[in-house]
């Protein structure tokens, strides 16, 4: 449990340390000073679990560390010792993750800001464990908050925001971040590790407030409800999400601020855009191959560009829609799939489409879909460089089909 | 565009893991230490590793950040400077989790660049068990055992800081020996271990390899096959049951042969593999009985042959053969294909047995690792005395 004693705060230097996108989750797990974390192997997630109970072991990070007998009471003990104003961490792999649906169904209507890793995996079957978005996604309608990195870095550093976000009283919602398995869980990259100091500066104690399941502060919390209550319920919720943005804008302003390292917009990194004829997006590490393929494509003189969308839930409409309308073409690329859904396309496609039919803009590009590196396979610069040429035939009004699949053996 | 460096480590799965992960590690941080952004990494298809099961791991340098994007977009290198081979039975090849097929270990090698091997071998034993390559490289050999230094225990031979030691001068392009010394300060802080380092640095040598060198096999491999030509369902077929064996001398069939996967061969997941003496077997089934692989073919006259597409080389065989030197696990480099014995043996007794008792006097050292409790304690003096040395 975080004491409520003052400890004096840490002093020191930034330090630079060679670890991987897991491991870089666990040391913002120890920044944070998380009270309660809880575990259950599967991979890739577990790397940052051996992690976490490496610091522990070490006597370097002071927490409760629980290992459950499964990922459904894995879950299902940080939202209770949430519920306490404890500040908790936890997550899950692909079938992991489905098997602690029922906990994670409950957890945000309850209101608590629970921090999750999901490094993304296949759903079985058959059972691979290379990466796929499908695990992380299945949420998106239960009022979690999604967000997708793409570097060790950038794990470390949407961590620490995803606290301070989640926390915020104006919003207790819990926040999914999802890490690439393999790519980014595995790994090792050189990482700026912050100072206790700025961390402290940064990041609030956890207070559950008026939420507080206390003797202290007599409340009951999720007691039968039915129709006379449930709308009231949700719209309470879809307030929640609905101030999401604005407290992630005040949270990076302010990391930014203290911690000197610059997103931009939280919401989605633009690469290569300001004069590009079309773009190509996509979630995660998929922006490696594509950034080095439109540089190459550049070199070639043909003006592509990319834009990398982080935050899925809230999906960023309106800002989003406004950005893709100054392209020919928009390719998303997927990482996932959604048999059945319209024109057969993937996740982020569908909802893609979903947020440029709006009038508050006038142009619509075309937007078509690819589904690749399912399983963790490779999606290469080649298949970047072939969806980049796709694009363009589409901008010159050329009938293209609504979703195809890159790198498949057909 | 600035320079790209790329160097494999190719090890024994759980038994060599932290020997493969501090040297690409120190590669990275020693190559940090010159400005130089790097990453490591082990090869994901490889894992959950399996003990002995041939695994990689992946240094990738570069000069700026711009270009170790672009070896940080692919799944792993398509072409590596340094192939780093810390067991020498793999020079035979890599067949892991992660790979269809046999890959030869120079197959990343680009050309001009190097395959470090640690062995107590010469380079001309070491040379026909590795597949030729149409690119000439170079071949290091670093004077050592298969180290153990995996999942459970870490055997601190200095293995790890004498590669670092040999890359350095190997590859000075991308580190240097002053920050491969610095590295192992600020790691380790022991200078006997920097000493093992310079020694290496001093004495490793390389050699050319012309592309009419080395085993002249074509690698096993096969196609994956297309979506639409796969069972659906996640279902595979069924390996038949066997069949009878044919004897090479009468042309009598008998015994039973059971049928194996046709694509998992397991040719490079041994290090050792049994030797069977037909003349002393009394027929006991023990081996056949306990083999956790059915890797024994019985005979049309019930003896009982390892085959070896099945072995995997863990020595249970020989540990439950009642009969002295009936069975005898041998380091598999001193094989050069992977035929029966038993029908050597039917085709010509004598030969046969001379070939035998040969190959088991003259074994090369080589143990799997859990022989018996101490046993990596009493190889490490050995070691450092050769990183002193050699």
């Amino acid at each position: 449990m975080a004491q409520m004693t003052a400890t004096l705060p840490e002093r020191g230097t930034e330090e630079t340390a060679l670890i991987t996108g897991s491991e870089a989750i666990a040391v913002a797990c120890k920044l944070a000073d998380v009270d309660v974390i809880t575990a259950y192997p599967i991979r890739p997630y577990d790397t940052v679990m051996q992690y976490v109970a490496k610091l522990v072991a070490n006597g370097e990070f002071d927490c409760e560390y629980i290992v459950a007998e499964g990922e459904h009471s894995q879950f299902e003990i940080v939202k209770h010792a949430s519920a306490c104003g404890a500040r908790v961490f936890t997550g899950s792999s692909g079938v992991g993750w489905m098997y602690a649906m029922e906990a994670l169904t409950v957890t945000p209507a309850l209101r608590i800001p629970m921090i999750a890793m999901v490094g993304n995996r296949a759903l079985d079957d058959p059972g691979a464990f290379g990466v796929e978005h499908n695990d992380a996604l299945t949420v998106r309608d239960l009022g979690w908050m999604l967000v997708w990195v793409d570097t060790a870095q950038e794990a470390l550093d949407t961590a620490l925001i995803a606290y301070r976000v989640a926390e915020d009283r104006r919003i207790f919602l819990p926040c999914g971040i999802s890490c690439d398995g393999a790519f980014l869980t595995h790994s090792q990259a050189m990482v700026k590790i912050p100072t206790q100091d700025q961390v402290n500066k940064f990041l609030p104690r956890y207070n559950r407030a008026d939420l507080l399941l206390h003797p202290d502060n007599p409340i009951t919390v999720a007691p039968q409800a039915n129709e006379d209550w449930v709308m009231e319920i949700r719209r309470q919720n879809y307030a929640a999400m609905e101030r999401v943005p604005g407290v992630i804008r005040e949270a990076y302003a302010d990391f930014e601020r203290i911690f000197g390292r610059k997103y931009g917009n939280p919401f989605f990194e633009e690469y290569e855009t300001a004069d590009a004829d079309v773009v190509i997006m996509g979630m995660g590490t998929l922006s490696m191959p594509t950034r080095v393929a439109i540089r190459k494509l550049r070199s070639e003189g043909k003006k592509v560009g990319m834009v990398r969308l982080r935050w899925f839930r809230p999906f960023p409409a309106e800002e989003l829609a406004k950005c893709l309308s100054r392209f020919k073409a928009v390719g998303v690329l997927d990482r996932d799939f959604s048999f059945g859904s319209p024109y057969m396309s993937g996740v982020v496609a569908t909802e893609t489409r979903a947020a440029l039919y709006t009038d508050t803009i006038s142009k619509h590009p075309p937007v078509l879909n690819f589904i690749g590196g399912l399983g963790g396979r490779e999606v290469t610069v080649p298949d970047v460089e072939k969806i980049a040429h796709e694009l363009y035939e589409a901008a010159e009004g050329k009938k293209k089909p609504a979703t195809q699949w890159i790198g498949l053996r057909e | 565009m600035g320079r790209l460096f790329a160097v494999e480590i190719v090890y024994r799965g759980i038994f060599q893991k932290t020997l493969a992960k501090n040297i690409s590690r120190g590669i990275v941080l020693a190559a940090s230490l010159e400005g130089k952004p790097g990453t490591s990494f082990g090869r994901y298809g490889d894992s959950p590793e399996r003990n002995g099961i041939p695994a990689k791991y992946f240094a990738i340098v570069a000069t700026d950040d711009l270009t170790l994007e672009e070896g940080m977009a692919k799944y792993e290198p398509k072409e590596v400077d340094i192939t780093v081979c810390v067991d020498d039975t793999l020079c035979k090849g890599v067949e892991s989790w992660a790979w269809y097929g046999l890959q030869p270990i120079n197959r990343l090698t680009k050309a001009g660049g190097t395959l470090i091997v640690t062995s107590k071998e010469p380079p001309e034993k070491l040379m026909p068990m590795i597949h030729q390559k149409q690119d000439p490289y170079k071949l290091a050999v670093l004077k050592g055992i298969p180290s153990f230094s995996g999942l459970w225990v870490y055997k601190d031979d200095h293995t790890d800081v004498r590669i670092l030691g040999a890359i350095a001068k190997l590859l000075p392009d991308m580190l240097k020996l002053d920050s491969v010394k610095q590295f192992i300060l600020h790691e380790w802080n022991d200078a006997v271990k920097v000493q093992s380092a310079t020694n290496s640095y001093n004495r490793i040598t390389a050699q050319n390899v012309s592309p009419s060198q080395g085993n002249p096999e074509k690698p096993f491999q096969f196609e994956l096959l297309k979506w639409h030509e796969m069972r659906d369902g996640v279902s595979i077929p069924c390996i038949a049951p066997g069949h009878k064996m044919d004897d090479p001398a009468t042309h009598a069939t008998g015994g039973f042969q059971p049928a194996r996967n046709p694509t998992f061969k397991k040719w490079s997941t041994r290090t050792m593999r049994p030797v069977i003496d037909f003349d002393t077997c009394i027929k006991c089934t023990l081996c056949w009985l306990q083999c956790p692989d059915s890797c024994f073919d019985v005979t049309p006259e019930g003896l009982y042959d390892a085959n070896m597409e099945a072995c995997c080389g863990c020595g249970v065989c020989e540990a439950v053969c009642p009969v002295k030197d009936c069975v005898t696990m041998v380091n598999e480099v001193a094989f050069k294909d992977n035929s029966s014995q038993w029908e050597a043996w039917r085709k010509n007794k004598d030969t046969y047995n001379t070939w035998l008792k040969g190959t088991i006097a003259n074994k090369a050292d080589r143990s799997h690792g859990f022989r018996y409790k101490g046993q990596y304690e009493e190889q490490t003096p050995e070691m450092l005395e050769i990183a002193k040395s050699s």
